[in-house]
């Protein structure tokens, strides 16, 4: 949602710098998602719904803790539930808070061709002014974790806003507020890592051999980061992205395909500008239809005419 | 006979050139709300279709006039755009072409050995533009697709759009420099004397 603001880092389909005189004196700011304390309440589910007044439709059960069973233009964060065997033959329940990670390189902008419909705040948020968006649905195409959903009512697109309105008046987001377990934190970037770290020597300590921080590299980290028990294997958490990184398809259409094309088509036109100025127009003269007419003649087997000038 | 009015052969049909220009304004007004999508530096093109979210929902449909328009063109000459001998010589000898020396050039007949290319290079690139195009057109059919194919046909659809739009610059170039081709688009007709320089086998043939 688009807020009067002097403190965007990055504009969708924008080759100017945008308004960026304002930047966190105390640096960038993170969630952390502490999925080994999360009981999977949806409590942080109920506070986006309330705070960004949104209601999804009632849906059905079909069998699975997961409701709604996918994110949409009106959820903008779920809890996905994974069941994982261990190694010692014992269940594991992993509950995973999904919605946008807030990449610091994020594909939903870079795929984004409309000005100024996705903006990258200095404090790290990525966020969607729907105003400006067009429908194109190519952020769902750039985004390595699939997460902006398109409404069919109005045609755009929609998805967590980090509660951009509550940081940018120093509170915290709404779902970190109400989690009851404190599952979920926020703070600075570098003070939400220091946390996580704390929290990796307890896991371990517990056993977690392998407990760690989901921070992916490949799209420069995330605003949005995990601290998981099975670090080694994110996919086991319903799926999410080992490495995620902008597709190399997406970085080629929105990277160098670009100046390429439009060099292309500028010296296809400058290129025939020039032949012109320099070779000039292809014309057929006078004598190129009397050429023309005796041709014909000759081929009709028609009776020369004379070429005196008299008619 | 008045011998300065030089005598025409119709080279184009009212339902040629009708076709012809159903699918030239489908590309002109594809090709900018295009380029507006498709570079940042082009998003003031979004107008020409009255904005970004009509842009959105106007381009695929325009999309598809263009394809149906240009299938029925493509039917209509297919026929005439076989390459053969002549037309690898008058492609080896384009600095002649391009220097107005078409004396020294083996006879065209209906069509040249460029037209025929790019008549060609314009198949490929439309059949593409309506496949890619079909796999990212998110309101009716992206959902039908995996993510990895819609990123593919994304880069496809602009890859074969810059080509297009490249090919049908000279295109028009073409018919630019040499006079008298967009009156044959235009009004149907070549004079004699236009017939015999430019595509001498197809003069002769037509006059019989």
């Amino acid at each position: 949602m688009a807020l009067q603001s002097l403190d965007i880092l990055r504009l969708s389909a924008t080759t100017t710098p945008p308004p960026g005189v304002r930047e966190p004196a105390a640096g960038d700011v993170a969630k952390l998602i502490d999925v080994t304390k999360c009981i999977g309440c949806k409590a942080c589910q109920t506070a986006c719904m309330e705070w960004n007044d949104l209601r999804d439709e009632i849906g059905f059960n079909v069998g699975v803790y997961d409701n709604p069973l996918d994110l949409t233009e009106h959820s903008w964060t779920v809890m996905r539930f994974a069941e994982y065997e261990n190694p010692d033959g014992n269940l594991e329940w992993l509950i995973r808070k999904d919605g946008c990670m807030h990449c610091a390189e994020p594909g939903c902008l870079k795929a984004c061709p409309a000005p100024g419909a996705i903006v990258q705040y200095t404090n790290g948020i990525v966020d969607f002014h729907e105003e400006n968006c067009i429908g194109c649905g190519y952020c769902i195409t750039g985004c390595p974790f699939n997460i902006p959903r398109l409404s069919k009512t109005d045609h755009r697109v929609y998805k967590c806003t980090l509660c951009s309105d509550r940081v940018a008046v120093g509170q915290e987001p709404a779902c970190v507020k109400t989690c009851p377990t404190g599952a979920i934190v926020f703070g600075t970037k570098d003070d939400m890592k220091h946390h996580a770290e704390e929290r990796i020597v307890d896991l371990k300590e517990r056993g977690f051999q392998n407990a760690g921080l989901y921070d992916p590299a490949g799209v420069g980290g995330t605003h949005v980061m995990y601290v998981l028990h099975h670090a080694d294997r994110p996919s086991l958490y319903h799926g999410l992205p080992d490495n995620p990184r902008i597709s190399p398809m997406v970085q080629v259409w929105k990277g160098i395909a670009k100046p390429i094309a439009l060099a292309g088509m500028a010296l296809a036109a400058i290129g025939a500008f020039f032949h012109y100025v320099r070779n000039g127009p292809n014309v057929v003269t006078a004598e190129d239809e009397a050429a023309a007419r005796d041709e014909a003649r000759r081929i009709r087997g028609e009776p020369e005419e004379r070429d005196d000038g008299t008619r | 006979m008045e011998r300065d009015e030089p005598k025409l052969i119709e080279r184009y049909t009212p339902n040629e050139r009708t076709n012809h220009w159903i699918t030239a304004i489908c590309f002109v007004l594809l090709a900018l709300s295009g380029l507006a999508m498709f570079h940042p530096a082009m998003s003031p093109l979004y107008a020409v279709l009255g904005g970004g979210q009509w842009t959105r929902i106007l381009h695929p449909f325009i999309g598809v006039v263009m394809f149906i328009s240009f299938l029925i063109l493509v039917l209509r000459f297919w026929h005439h755009n076989y390459l053969d001998r002549d037309d690898v010589q008058w492609l080896r000898q384009i600095d002649d072409v391009l220097a107005n020396r078409e004396d020294r050039l083996p006879e065209v007949g209906r069509y040249n050995g460029g037209q025929k290319l790019l008549f060609f290079v314009m198949v490929i690139c439309l059949v593409l533009l309506l496949l890619s195009g079909i796999v990212i057109w998110r309101r009716y059919f992206s959902m039908y697709f995996p993510i990895g194919l819609i990123r593919l046909a994304a880069v496809v659809h602009a890859a074969t759009a810059a080509v297009l739009i490249i090919g049908i610059i000279f295109h028009v170039y073409a018919g630019l420099w040499v006079k008298g081709s967009v009156g044959a688009m235009l009004r149907g007709t070549v004079t004699w004397g236009w017939a015999k320089k430019h595509h001498a086998r197809w003069f002769r043939e037509s006059i019989k």
